[in-house]
């Protein structure tokens, strides 16, 4: 289903929605601009790592907005709600790892104190060779990342604003390049601090209104925890013949859910942009507190998000089933005819009320009914999976919140804020770590290693604005598999550099070879694990019938879906790793130095 | 909380064991934590859920309450306890910043 048509518009004149939305997001984008310019920096601390002067709690609004995507602001309580108890995989795949983070990686990075993380691997495992495949690892999985926040900036500009697409798109572009280039690193943190504050008051507004209106609690977690909603809900699931929400396993096998899980959480510690976030703080005892802070914003969204995904999907099954058609029409929806239904609740009292929310949502297409048996009611029973009379775009749990609340226009308009807050602020962490692996791993590395401050600058800028418009051109004309690209991402981040620099810091008798190879078959296995499961929708390319190679069939390795085979990748990386270390010789004698000189946070005489 | 009972402030002759020490109490206390955060999110909210769903809290079940909320408050506490445990660390063995 295409998510590209425009918010529901009142019949006539300046409709207040989208006065409202031109007004945050002008506000908005002014103030992260007045922050860049602010912020301006003209040596490389500064522009790779904020000159270390961020303090552990701005650190962690930075990282939270850096972490949370326009994925988790927009899709994630919808995908929750219509996964049930099966949606802890990202609830707890995507906060577990900053635990893993906070204890075996981030201090550690600190205390090196460099600019990258291909720079580490590179150092301790005095290669250049594991340098440039790190580089390489670094750019491709936060090429695949950014190229869906690009797309996200033109959804939410396309929908709200009702311009097209790729006008969106070029708005997020030039936003996000003028306080990454001006600013660079410190621009971009201090932006990203702004960017949480108007994101989670964005989510948190519609979430409490709800959660009063359904629960009478005003904090959506006591909302779902006190009342007997999930009862409710679960009752409502068991009537239309679905597995009750709160009951595990329903969607997934559990090993699948062990294998998710466990990929999300090492691939969230393993990924390049998070862990250059704590590159900038003061101290390593500054990154100790700030993984802390960061864990502590992000949790502020992701426990919210399950409450929502609860009272959303309770309001949208009671209201919805059973509802009385009044009246179609029909109307065009990107150029096709649709029947547009008029629905009411009967009120029991002979009469009954429109439901209006329905009735405006179906203009975007992210929501359509069909009478299939043509008694004049829709219901949503459940055929093979699917409701019997409905088709929802699990998109509309967090977008339709407001209106379902029956909130003002500006709560509308403040969620666009803060889709479109939630995707700058990842882009813009994205972008610098694509410009940091070219310029600093690559460009000054290897082709100008004599390049003065300036040099270097202007290098990491010239950088960031070629990574932009690739990207950007990647957004508005996205090849087949970015959709996939998921799984990809903290696949090979889980695959790749998590084992690699754990092993650095923890096992000073892991050595060059041992981690290439490591690196080397991780990947091998995670990345034609996924692409064998999902060759033919990355590359729009139709699956033969009788396909018999078993490496290529439908998830081969124990029935696990390509999103865990992370998970194997990253233990198959730590074997090799720890094998092939013990039978060859040991790191020389200064890299014993260096990882015992990592370990303690003092600064050695 | 595991609490390190290693011998007291270092000595410039005994920097490098001191270190080791630093190193070991440092890994335990990672090893207790994780050991934590492995039992809230794969034991309580994916290996015994469903025996954990015969209980409640407030009115949620308590194995779907530890896999979508429950989990989650734990490792923030985890990181926490962990930083805190690190500066008491750091300033008995004297290599604090």
């Amino acid at each position: 289903m295409s998510a590209l048509a425009s918010l529901p518009v009142q019949a006539s004149g300046m409709d207040p929605t989208m006065m409202w939305t031109s007004i945050f997001v002008g506000v908005t984008f002014t103030v992260y601009l007045y922050i860049g310019w602010r912020n301006r920096v003209t040596e490389t601390r500064g522009f790779y790592v904020a000159g270390r002067g961020v303090p552990a709690i701005a650190n962690g609004a930075a990282t939270a907005a850096d972490w949370m995507s326009a994925a988790s602001f927009i899709s994630m309580a919808g995908l929750i709600s219509f996964m049930g108890s099966d949606g802890s995989i990202y609830l707890m795949g995507w906060t577990g790892g900053y635990v893993l983070l906070a204890l075996l990686l981030a201090p550690y990075l600190r205390k090196f104190g460099k600019y990258t993380v291909p720079e580490f691997v590179g150092e301790r495992y005095y290669s250049e060779t594991a340098r440039v495949v790190a580089a390489i690892c670094a750019i491709f999985v936060s090429l695949t990342y950014v190229v869906g926040q690009m797309k996200g900036v033109g959804i939410v500009f396309s929908r709200f604003l009702e311009i097209d697409m790729w006008q969106g798109v070029v708005v997020g572009m030039v936003i996000v390049a003028f306080f990454a280039v001006v600013g660079g690193m410190k621009g971009i943190t201090w932006t990203q601090v702004a960017q949480y504050g108007v994101l989670i008051v964005a989510f948190l507004i519609p979430a409490i209104a709800i959660s009063a209106e359904l629960t009478g609690h005003a904090i959506p977690h006591i909302g779902l925890t006190a009342s007997d909603i999930a009862q409710k809900l679960n009752a409502i699931q068991t009537d239309l013949g679905f597995a009750k929400y709160t009951e595990p396993f329903a969607s997934k096998s559990r090993a699948d859910v062990l294998a998710i899980t466990f990929a999300l959480m090492v691939g969230t510690a393993g990924l390049p942009h998070v862990i250059v976030r704590f590159y900038t703080v003061k101290s390593v005892r500054a990154a100790r507190y700030s993984a802390g802070w960061a864990l502590l914003f992000i949790a502020i969204l992701y426990t919210t998000a399950p409450a929502l995904a609860v009272f959303a999907r309770y309001n949208l099954l009671d209201s919805l089933h059973e509802a009385e058609i009044t009246s179609v029409e029909t109307i065009e929806i990107e150029g096709e005819a649709s029947e547009l239904y008029h629905l009411a609740r009967p009120d029991g009292a002979g009469g009954s009320t429109p439901i209006e929310w329905a009735t405006n949502w179906q203009r975007t297409g992210l929501i359509s009914f069909h009478d299939v048996n043509g008694d004049g009611r829709i219901q949503l029973d459940n055929v093979d999976g699917h409701f019997a009379e409905a088709t929802i775009d699990r998109d509309i749990i967090v977008l339709s919140t407001p209106e379902v609340a029956r909130l003002a226009p500006w709560v509308i308009a403040l969620v666009a804020a803060g889709g479109l807050a939630a995707a700058l602020s990842t882009a813009a962490g994205l972008l610098l770590v694509i410009s940091s692996s070219f310029a600093h791993d690559l460009y000054i590395h290897f082709v100008d290693p004599d390049a003065t401050e300036a040099q270097r600058v202007r290098v990491g800028r010239i950088m960031i604005v070629l990574a932009i418009i690739v990207t950007g051109w990647f957004a508005i004309h996205p090849p087949g598999f970015v959709a996939q690209v998921v799984a990809f991402a903290f696949g090979l981040a889980a695959a790749s550099f998590f084992p690699v620099i754990l092993l650095g810091i923890f096992d000073s008798r892991t050595n060059r070879e041992g981690a290439i190879s490591g690196m080397i078959v991780g990947l091998a296995f995670t990345a034609s694990y996924i692409l064998g499961n999902k060759w033919d929708i990355m590359f729009a390319i139709e699956r033969p019938a009788d396909w018999v190679a078993p490496w290529f069939a439908r998830p081969w390795f124990f029935k696990i879906s390509p999103e865990g085979i992370g998970t194997f990748g990253c233990l198959l990386n730590f074997i090799v790793t720890f094998t092939v270390s013990r039978l060859t010789p040991p790191p020389p004698a200064e890299i014993r130095r260096f990882v015992e000189d990592l370990r303690v946070p003092r600064a050695a005489e | 909380m595991a609490s390190p009972r290693e011998p007291e402030p270092p000595s410039e002759t005994r920097r490098s064991s001191d270190a080791a020490a630093y190193w070991r109490a440092n890994t335990r206390l990672i090893a207790v934590l994780l050991l934590i955060w492995a039992t809230v999110s794969y034991g309580c909210g994916i290996l015994f859920i469903e025996w954990l769903n015969r209980f409640s809290i407030g009115q949620l079940p308590l194995g779907f309450w530890f896999a979508q909320q429950g989990s989650i408050y734990v490792f923030v506490v985890l990181i926490f306890v962990y930083a805190f445990a690190m500066d008491r660390l750091d300033r008995r063995y004297g290599v604090e910043e």
